[in-house]
């Protein structure tokens, strides 16, 4: 009931923006587009009824030969007051980017930080972009469906010399780092 | 008198009281913090990258290498989200069991918390009884799964194995020892007079910010939040035991640890009610295209055995979809991210590490303050570097 509420509000506030609107297993799934993520985000935290105070998680996946936009990010939001939980999506594809939630909630940084890292999805406005698990000059991103699972580039070596000629993203054919 | 110079310097990443290879880089001005900033990844295995190549059941074990710390929590994560993803029927013989060995978790990773944190502002006797307690906890994961750490006991469906015998009366021992145990770490800190003035007033965060820092768990609560997702969204089977949820009121390294320790109480509480009502019946479902037929069955039955071979070597294929779970780990929220392509692996597979987000919120507490001050504060927002690395 609370979830139709929900679903009546953004359909009522943001018919043209939203791309796709689902209950799946209960949850409320809502698409929409990369530019419109701190509007209704904004509007989902502060709206009286509403109060999605929390945000849980911000995550991605890679869909790579499957979609025809390449990579979803996906955020998770939880209102403490309704006890409800919402998954918002957004697609987008290499080199497009997203608006940062970062001036929303400050636990945005580091999630998005991790996505970044992870799958090369830009932030614009991100106060500090920049990679959090892998090494800083790592490159590729990990969690991308044609970065190879078993490949390691061997990061330590006793030969100098071995290590500035050495190319670090061999299973790429162009080398374009 | 001029100002004095920022200092930089790193706390970790080998040292003792950052829980792990946790580095944070202080800016400091005389011993004053300025600035903070925590640096991980020294960890980081690929764990959901490694996922996406096993299959749902070989993925399981490597939920526990992440808070290995709470095994049992991220094995229930994992194995709930696919269960949601499945719609699958848990009967409820595993799921009494599972609120058991998940509060019995919450204790064990609550006593590492509480024996290390202590340790790390100088009450050292703490530790090794925190371990002593912890070790009769430890003994009933290798009761009930074979292993002491590593259990990955929780399946799809329901459990591993069936309970030994004897587990009402092992989990009763422990019921019965727990109270005066608690009661004997409160005796030792709760009024202890270097304890209050080592924790009360340090670390303080306020309720809209720890929210905004996306806090959970027992580290919102100390913030005066009275949010559990046992009790907000109930899962399992926690909706049919009574207990209270702890809070805070200044949201300081002493609120928080007030919480966990009344929150060891109360698992306490939900265990007692719990291991009196187990019911019989089947520890794991019945559907045989998710769980392994009895044995005896496939012995005797060609069909049974059809289906031992295809779950051994192909597993299960939950529907296309995805999905969000997320339950009460000690940690705070752990939420598992499952997006399923229809095959035997997963397609993407994403934890919400509480560990993660919550050191994130670490330079709020500390800065203006001593050094010596970020020790109590690591220790209390209760870290588990496998976690935050993954």
């Amino acid at each position: 009931m609370m979830t139709s509420i929900v679903e009546e509000k953004l359909r009522k506030e943001y018919s043209d923006k939203i791309l796709d609107i689902s209950t799946f297993r209960g949850d409320l799934n809502v698409v929409i587009k990369p530019g419109d993520v701190i509007e209704i985000c904004r509007f989902l935290k502060t709206e009286p009824d509403l109060k999605f105070n929390f945000l849980s998680c911000i995550t991605a996946a890679d869909y790579l030969g499957k979609r025809e936009i390449r990579f979803e990010v996906v955020y998770i939001l939880f209102s403490i007051p309704n006890r409800k939980r919402i998954i918002l999506k957004t697609r987008v594809n290499e080199g497009e980017e997203i608006p940062t939630l970062a001036s929303l909630w400050r636990t945005a940084d580091w999630q998005e930080r991790e996505v970044f890292d992870m799958f090369g999805i830009r932030f614009a406005g991100h106060p500090n972009l920049k990679r959090i698990l892998m090494d800083d000059d790592w490159v590729g991103y990990p969690q991308r469906k044609d970065f190879p699972l078993t490949y390691e580039v061997p990061h330590f070596s006793h030969n100098k010399g071995e290590i500035d000629t050495r190319d670090k993203a061999p299973w790429r054919g162009d080398n374009d780092g | 008198m001029a100002k004095p110079e920022t200092m930089t310097i790193n706390m970790g990443p080998q040292h003792p009281a950052t829980h792990g290879v946790l580095r944070i880089e202080l800016d400091l001005e005389g011993e004053t913090i300025i600035d903070a900033r925590p640096i991980i990844g020294y960890l980081h295995t690929g764990i959901e990258k490694n996922m996406e190549a096993k299959t749902y059941t070989q993925a399981l074990t490597m939920t526990d290498r992440m808070d290995y710390l709470a095994p049992m929590s991220n094995n229930l994560v994992y194995v709930g989200a696919i269960e949601k993803l499945m719609e699958v029927e848990v009967p409820p013989r595993a799921e009494y069991v599972r609120v058991i060995m998940t509060e019995l978790t919450r204790l064990a990773s609550h006593l590492v918390w509480l024996g290390t944190h202590a340790i790390d502002i100088g009450a050292m006797s703490m530790l090794l009884y925190c371990f002593r307690e912890r070790e009769k906890i430890v003994q009933m994961y290798e009761f009930v799964s074979g292993v002491r750490m590593m259990s990955s006991y929780f399946r799809v469906g329901g459990l591993a194995q069936d309970i030994p015998p004897g587990f009402d009366k092992r989990v009763k021992d422990i019921l019965g020892t727990f109270p005066a145990k608690i009661a004997e770490y409160e005796g030792l800190l709760t009024n202890n007079r270097i304890w209050r003035n080592r924790t009360i007033g340090v670390g303080t965060i306020s309720a809209e910010a720890a929210i905004d820092a996306g806090l959970s768990g027992p580290n919102l609560r100390g913030s005066g939040v009275a949010w559990d997702i046992r009790k907000s969204n109930p899962y399992s089977y926690y909706d049919r035991f009574e207990f209270d949820i702890p809070t805070g009121k200044n949201g300081d390294v002493y609120d928080r640890y007030k919480v966990r320790l009344e929150e060891m109480r109360q698992s306490l509480r939900i265990i007692g009610q719990a291991v009196g009502g187990i019911p019989e019946g089947p520890y794991i479902t019945t559907d045989r295209k998710i769980a392994l037929p009895p044995k005896n069955e496939v012995l005797q039955g060609m069909e049974q055995l059809i289906h031992q071979f295809k779950i051994v070597v192909h597993g299960f294929t939950p529907p296309k979809g995805d999905v969000y779970f997320a339950i009460e780990s000690p940690k705070g929220e752990i939420g598992c991210y499952l997006v399923s392509d229809g095959t035997k692996k997963p397609y993407r597979v994403h934890f919400r590490p509480p560990s993660f987000v919550n050191i994130s919120a670490l330079p709020k507490l500390v800065i203006g303050r001593m050094v010596a001050d970020v020790i109590a504060c690591i220790g209390s927002i209760d870290i588990v570097l496998g976690e935050i690395d993954r």
